[in-house]
């Protein structure tokens, strides 16, 4: 009796999670399945774009890179989103991701009316149908946008932008003054002369820097073909991961968290490998012996795009932050914080001097010399039609594979 | 009411504690498990609930998942040493030998150390093995590493060994060691027949909690282990960077299926019966 009263309440478990996703797999998640398959190009899912604002609905759910959306709590001379609210009565609610995928995942919800997404997050943002294509008439601030930063692969698709362009930076060679002589100029540091340093390189730790490996193949073996460090065929991918699974040999740690990165300089634990800006700043205001450079190859890089969720119910505070963000005042505000080039060129006006200049912003050429992230994908980015290319998830299984 | 109905009261009684069990513990695992037979979409990353085992294969195909499975059962299993050797004599001594207030005393100074978090923790040790620390200054820092990540987790988890080993050594009446004495066994002899049966249930129960709480870490790994990866990495990566729940959820099968051959093992043992 006991026996059979047990079994029935665990058949009644199982009956329980079998329903559970019985019915669930009644609705496909949304028009993200259909548009990536789409043949002959990358298709968007049709969602609609804001024709007429109408009242700021009173609330605005930002989902934000850490130090992207300050409201004076971190530091009081800090703050963008209070001059927000007060103008326009809409009551921000933060919320920070830490990678881009996190902020794919979460977007996913629909909790979230804006986003601040970087390239290798906006595309699979567009195909998942997760978000918006922006009206961008209804943003005054756009017209002063750098316009190289427009329509670009990752915040267009067929000439339509999904958000606004915020800002940009590239991902530099950082080393030690004092262990690294002479001073690179390549990133053969870090590849084919890494063990110089055995034990003492590091590297980002996220698949989309095997857009790193592709982009130094890129120059120095020119037989692979590699036009676009983003799209890899099978060969030149198994070629990029060859690269690193030899740099695996001599890295010390790979880096997600920036101030993991800035104490392992600091310690000398790390010697030399890839930074930001914002890390040499820090690394520096900390008397580390630090320099960092574009290394003659150039970089990769991110641009940063503002989004509006496509399940948003708060169009108009929506529409307000995009335009309050690119102001030239909150603009000026969150590149000092963060440490980035602005988008909107009346900011530099604003910034402190010579910031403007040590970032490069407005500077077309460097800025051309960055292959800013984007989301590999099957049809190949740079115009090839004969060959399929590698996923973001291939390169996912392919990072794994690298680490070991 | 209730008196006159025993059956209603039992049911009262057992009911929040069997649902939270049944339907949210045994629930959310089969809902790991279903999960790991689906697949996504590579782009969108929307979950399709397509049935297929390709995950699994992949699981099994792919050598590196063999490499990081292998890494991870031996740092477990090294944890696991390193804890039980650590704990034996401590256990012993404050079952044993101290006085009843310094046996007080011991059992929170083993315990104070878990209410600290553990990041605060585990990122102390990343200062002690960095380069210029305390364990470089005296010549013998690992650097950051496997042997890092060992030492950290053991560190960790040396209070969950030393506490069951405490509790059953504390079992074990004095006189038993005393007449094994009177008898003329020598010390060794005494450890080995008197003592190790009633430590071996208590260490075994210990294992379980070092062994599984290290097959699941994956932040002090990436603290401490260099470039290193283990299973609860891949998890992680595999869901937040790829995007990939139906993977994560075969590869977190893998510690689930790992503990069931361990744990029936252990009953095989007859260590549980006596716990």
């Amino acid at each position: 009796m006991k026996r059979t009263t047990m079994f029935t309440a665990a058949a009644a478990v199982l009956a329980l999670a079998l329903t559970g996703c019985g019915t669930s797999s009644g609705d496909d998640d949304g028009g993200g399945g259909s548009g990536s398959e789409a043949q002959g190009g990358f298709t968007a899912p049709d969602v609609p774009m804001a024709g007429e604002l109408g009242e700021p609905e009173g609330s605005l759910s930002v989902l934000a890179w850490p130090g992207y959306a300050e409201d004076g709590s971190t530091d009081k001379a800090v703050d963008w989103v209070t001059p927000f609210e007060e103008e326009t009565g809409c009551q921000v609610d933060v919320k920070y991701f830490n990678t881009s995928d996190e902020a794919v995942n979460l977007m996913k919800s629909g909790q979230y009316d804006v986003v601040s997404a970087s390239g290798d997050a906006s595309l699979r943002l567009i195909a998942g149908g997760d978000v918006a294509p922006v009206n961008t008439d209804l943003i005054d601030n756009y017209a002063d946008v750098w316009s190289f930063l427009k329509d670009r692969d990752w915040n267009s698709v067929d000439g339509q932008m999904y958000g606004v362009p915020h800002g940009y930076g590239a991902n530099l060679l950082m080393y030690n003054t004092e262990e690294v002589s002479p001073a690179p100029t390549s990133w053969s540091a870090v590849f084919d002369d890494a063990s110089a340093h055995a034990g003492k390189v590091t590297a980002y730790d996220s698949p989309i820097y095997i857009a790193d490996a592709a982009l130094y193949l890129s120059k120095t073996q020119p037989d692979l073909g590699i036009e676009d460090p983003y799209a890899l065929d099978e060969d030149q991918l198994a070629a990029a991961v060859d690269l690193l699974k030899k740099q695996r040999e001599n890295v010390g740690e790979y880096w997600s968290d920036y101030l993991k990165e800035t104490q392992a300089f600091k310690t000398g634990d790390s010697v030399v490998g890839t930074t930001w800006q914002v890390i040499v700043n820090l690394a520096q205001s900390e008397k580390t012996p630090v320099e960092a450079i574009l290394p003659e190859e150039g970089a990769t890089g991110w641009s940063d795009t503002w989004m509006v969720s496509s399940k948003t119910e708060h169009e108009s505070c929506a529409y307000a932050w995009l335009d309050h963000i690119i102001s030239p005042e909150a603009n000026a505000a969150v590149a000092e914080w963060f440490g980035e080039a602005p988008a909107n060129e009346k900011a530099c006006d604003l910034t402190s001097k010579g910031f403007c200049d040590s970032y490069h912003a407005g500077d077309e050429a460097y800025a051309e010399q960055i292959h800013y992230w984007t989301t590999p994908i099957e049809q190949c980015l740079d115009g090839r039609t004969d060959v399929q290319c590698t996923t973001y998830q291939d390169w996912t299984r392919a990072w794994t594979e690298i680490k070991g | 009411m209730l008196h006159r109905h025993p059956r209603l009261r039992l049911g009262l009684l057992l009911g929040p504690p069997m649902l939270w069990l049944g339907v949210l513990y045994l629930g959310s695992l089969a809902a790991l498990f279903i999960t790991s037979l689906w697949t996504v979409d590579a782009f969108g990353g929307n979950i399709q609930r397509i049935w297929n085992l390709d995950n699994y294969r992949d699981l099994f195909t792919l050598d590196v998942y063999r490499t990081i499975t292998g890494r991870t059962l031996v740092t477990a299993a090294a944890v696991t040493v390193i804890d039980a050797l650590l704990a034996f004599p401590i256990a012993l001594y404050m079952a044993k030998v101290a006085s009843p207030r310094r046996q007080r005393l011991l059992v929170i100074a083993v315990l104070t150390p878990l209410w600290a978090s553990y990041l605060v923790k585990a990122y102390a040790w990343r200062a002690m093995f960095a380069n210029g620390g305390p364990l470089d200054a005296l010549g013998v820092s690992p650097g950051y590493g496997l042997t890092a990540t060992v030492l950290t987790l053991s560190y960790l988890w040396l209070p969950y060994m030393i506490l069951p080993m405490y509790a059953g050594l504390e079992r074990l009446p004095t006189s038993l060691i005393e007449a094994s004495a009177d008898l003329g066994a020598s010390t060794a002899t005494t450890m080995r027949r008197v003592v190790l049966p009633v430590l071996f249930p208590a260490a075994v129960a210990g294992s379980i909690f070092t062994f599984s709480l290290t097959l699941g870490d994956y932040i002090a790994v990436k603290i401490v282990g260099g470039a290193n990866q283990m299973l609860g990495n891949v998890v992680y990566d595999s869901f937040l960077t790829g995007n990939n729940l139906p993977f994560a959820a075969a590869v977190a099968t893998i510690p689930v299926a790992v503990m069931l051959v361990y744990l029936t093992a252990v009953r095989r043992t007859g260590a549980l019966d006596s716990l």
